[in-house]
């Protein structure tokens, strides 16, 4: 029964991975950029969520409807005053940039709300759970992996159904011919970071009412969204997905095991992935 | 050779034979820095030059093999918890202890490489950073080596390098030194061999070098190697200088990684002298901005953002745009002969003889 309750829970974990995992997925594949500072974005947007529920006295999930769109804003103008000047064939500037940004952020993060623990609260809903045959499933969680399965839906939606889902695809597949046909790839880009950073903010709200956080957690935030991508095979959503599960049953299984060995457990099991798939388990295109 | 005879070509110039002269004295009066600096002096220096072989041997990976690893803290705390492994428990004098570092730090980083060569790009970036975390997590599970908290190098051991703590200050600050001029020298003469010269045309065209017969996967993972060992021997000598290791010092991506990444940054990327001029503006920024504390870092970051944006070059990268200078002797350049024409016929006759 517990390890059945592992990987039950390991499974829903998975959902919160997943979302990590999206938003890196959704840049990645309009314009084949990395964002190192991934991971410290989402904890910015947790930080930002709080002053949010603590100002307006909220719950975290209500704050959404404020979070969401901040965070887009944010996104929308970094890439178009920062990141999209570092796009081009060299993959070192892209690749830097984020780095010092990711710097910068959890610095600014110390120096605003200091390196105290933070956590979102969400009152009820933290302990409410439903009973299954023995096993206790919490709402939050249950909650958690609705909604990434949501969201995925909805990216999936996006970029197969729509008009904008059509023109991230047309940048994606040749950037100079797109911009002919009229679309204008600097706007395209950061309509995409956008969107990127409003599944941050949603990340960001589970990430804070599940466990506490501070500024230092970005670096590991940003590897589990990385491993959840990887895992699953660039490119494609729902490999992600599968990626977040396969990730958080790793982590569970693994702590079931020993304490020490949850995220230790995780980092091996996507090793051991990368050595006998190297593209991942369900790849849709090239690194 | 039969080109043109209205030039000759030449690798070493007169800026490069001064620079040589210069650097000469300047190693020295760092060599002979014991009978005049104070303990504070010596220590600063010493961190300085392994924060400069941290920088050069990062710059190998990424500015010439285009390998941008974040996770070179791996081998940096492999090579400390080895230095403390084997001196503790296998009783191995400390400095047999950096050769066997050495050696091992090489064959730890073969078998990383077969697996995170798989990854490209960015995502061959973060994949060093999960190797990475695998070691903290790993080591912080063994009991023996103080597991999370960490373990101190006992006094014994301390005191079998040199029985005087003046001499034995002076003993890490020379191997600090010598561990830099090492990383320097291999990494001038790896990019004068065939073997760096292929690894400058992957950096220039990785699909044009393929296409001339270069094993680009085989050069790559030499100098990830390469890299390696010497990395592991410059952790070695920074737990070596600060005598207490723990895991989250170990394997810090702030101070192994992106610091180091700030120095080749600011300094210019894909130049041997990048990384010099880098450690010294690191150390200046450093020593007069340190009391702000976490503001320090954001004016790091943000001086290392803009460095890439607007001169993705950094400094060494400015000054040999607008001088042409260059310290160590590594490309070739044409020089025309004075005369023109007149003097052409006589040059190629010397050229051919």
């Amino acid at each position: 029964m517990d390890w059945l309750n592992a990987i039950v829970q390991g499974t829903l974990l998975g959902g919160l991975y997943a979302l990590f995992a999206a938003g890196l997925s959704i840049i990645f594949g309009v314009m084949r950029l990395v964002n190192i500072a991934h991971g410290d974005l989402i904890v910015l947007a947790a930080y930002l969520g709080l002053t949010i529920t603590m100002l307006l006295g909220i719950h975290p999930l209500v704050a959404l409807l404020v979070l969401v769109p901040v965070m887009a804003l944010i996104g929308y103008g970094l890439q178009r005053l920062i990141l999209n000047r570092t796009l081009g064939e060299d993959i070192l500037p892209p690749l830097l940039v984020t780095f010092g940004l990711s710097v910068i952020i959890q610095n600014a993060l110390l120096e605003v709300y200091t390196a105290d623990p933070q956590k979102l609260q969400a009152g009820a809903l933290e302990i409410a759970s439903l009973n299954i045959g023995g096993l206790a499933i919490g709402y939050l969680p249950l909650l958690m992996f609705v909604t990434a399965v949501i969201v995925i839906a909805g990216l999936q939606f996006i970029f197969y159904r729509t008009a904008l889902g059509r023109a991230f695809r047309a940048v994606s597949d040749n950037q100079d011919i797109a911009q002919l046909m009229g679309l204008n790839r600097r706007h395209i880009f950061a309509v995409a970071m956008a969107l990127s950073l409003a599944v941050v903010a949603i990340a960001a709200i589970f990430l804070g009412t599940r466990t506490s956080f501070d500024p230092a957690v970005g670096g590991g935030r940003l590897i589990f969204g990385f491993e959840a991508v990887i895992i699953g095979g660039l490119g494609n959503l729902w490999g992600t997905l599968a990626g977040g599960i396969i990730l958080g049953v790793a982590q569970a299984i693994g702590a079931q095991l020993h304490p020490g060995w949850q995220i230790l457990a995780g980092h091996i099991v996507f090793l051991a992935i990368l050595a006998v798939r190297p593209r991942g388990l369900f790849p849709r295109m090239d690194g | 050779m039969t080109g043109p005879a209205s030039h000759q070509i030449e690798r070493s110039t007169l800026a490069t034979r001064l620079g040589l002269l210069a650097g000469a004295a300047v190693l020295l009066a760092l060599a002979l820095a014991p009978a005049y600096l104070g303990r504070a002096d010596l220590r600063l220096l010493g961190e300085i030059f392994l924060y400069l072989s941290l920088a050069s041997l990062w710059n190998l990976l990424a500015g010439y093999a285009g390998l941008v690893s974040v996770g070179q803290q791996a081998f940096v705390g492999i090579g400390g918890y080895l230095l403390f492994a084997l001196t503790i428990f296998g009783g191995v004098h400390p400095l047999i202890a950096l050769l066997i570092i050495f050696v091992a730090g090489g064959l730890v980083s073969m078998p990383i490489a077969a697996l995170i060569f798989r990854l490209r790009g960015a995502y061959f970036a973060i994949g060093t950073w999960v190797v990475a975390e695998v070691c903290r997590l790993g080591f912080a599970q063994l009991g023996a080596l103080g597991g999370g908290s960490g373990i101190s190098l006992p006094v014994k051991v301390v005191k079998s390098i040199a029985s005087s703590r003046a001499g034995r200050e002076a003993a890490s600050y020379w191997l600090a030194l010598g561990v830099a001029v090492l990383v320097i020298a291999i990494a001038w003469l790896f990019l004068r061999s065939r073997r760096g010269l292929a690894l400058t045309a992957i950096r220039d065209n990785e699909l044009a070098a393929a296409s001339l017969g270069i094993d680009i996967w085989r050069t790559k993972f030499v100098v990830y190697s390469m890299v390696g060992a010497l990395t592991t021997l410059v952790g070695a000598l920074i737990f070596l200088q600060k005598l207490r290791i723990s895991p989250d010092a170990a394997f810090s991506v702030n101070d192994w990684t992106a610091f180091v990444i700030f120095i080749v940054v600011i300094g210019g990327i894909g130049t041997l002298e990048g990384p010099i001029i880098g450690t010294i503006v690191f150390f200046l920024l450093r020593e007069t901005l340190a009391d702000l504390g976490t503001i320090y870092l954001i004016v790091l970051g943000i001086v290392a953002t803009i460095v890439m944006l607007f001169a993705p070059k950094g400094l060494w990268g400015a000054i040999k745009h607008f001088t042409g200078f260059q310290l160590f002797p590594l490309g070739y350049r044409v020089r025309l002969a004075k005369g023109g024409k007149q003097d052409s016929a006589s040059t190629k006759r010397d050229a051919e003889g």
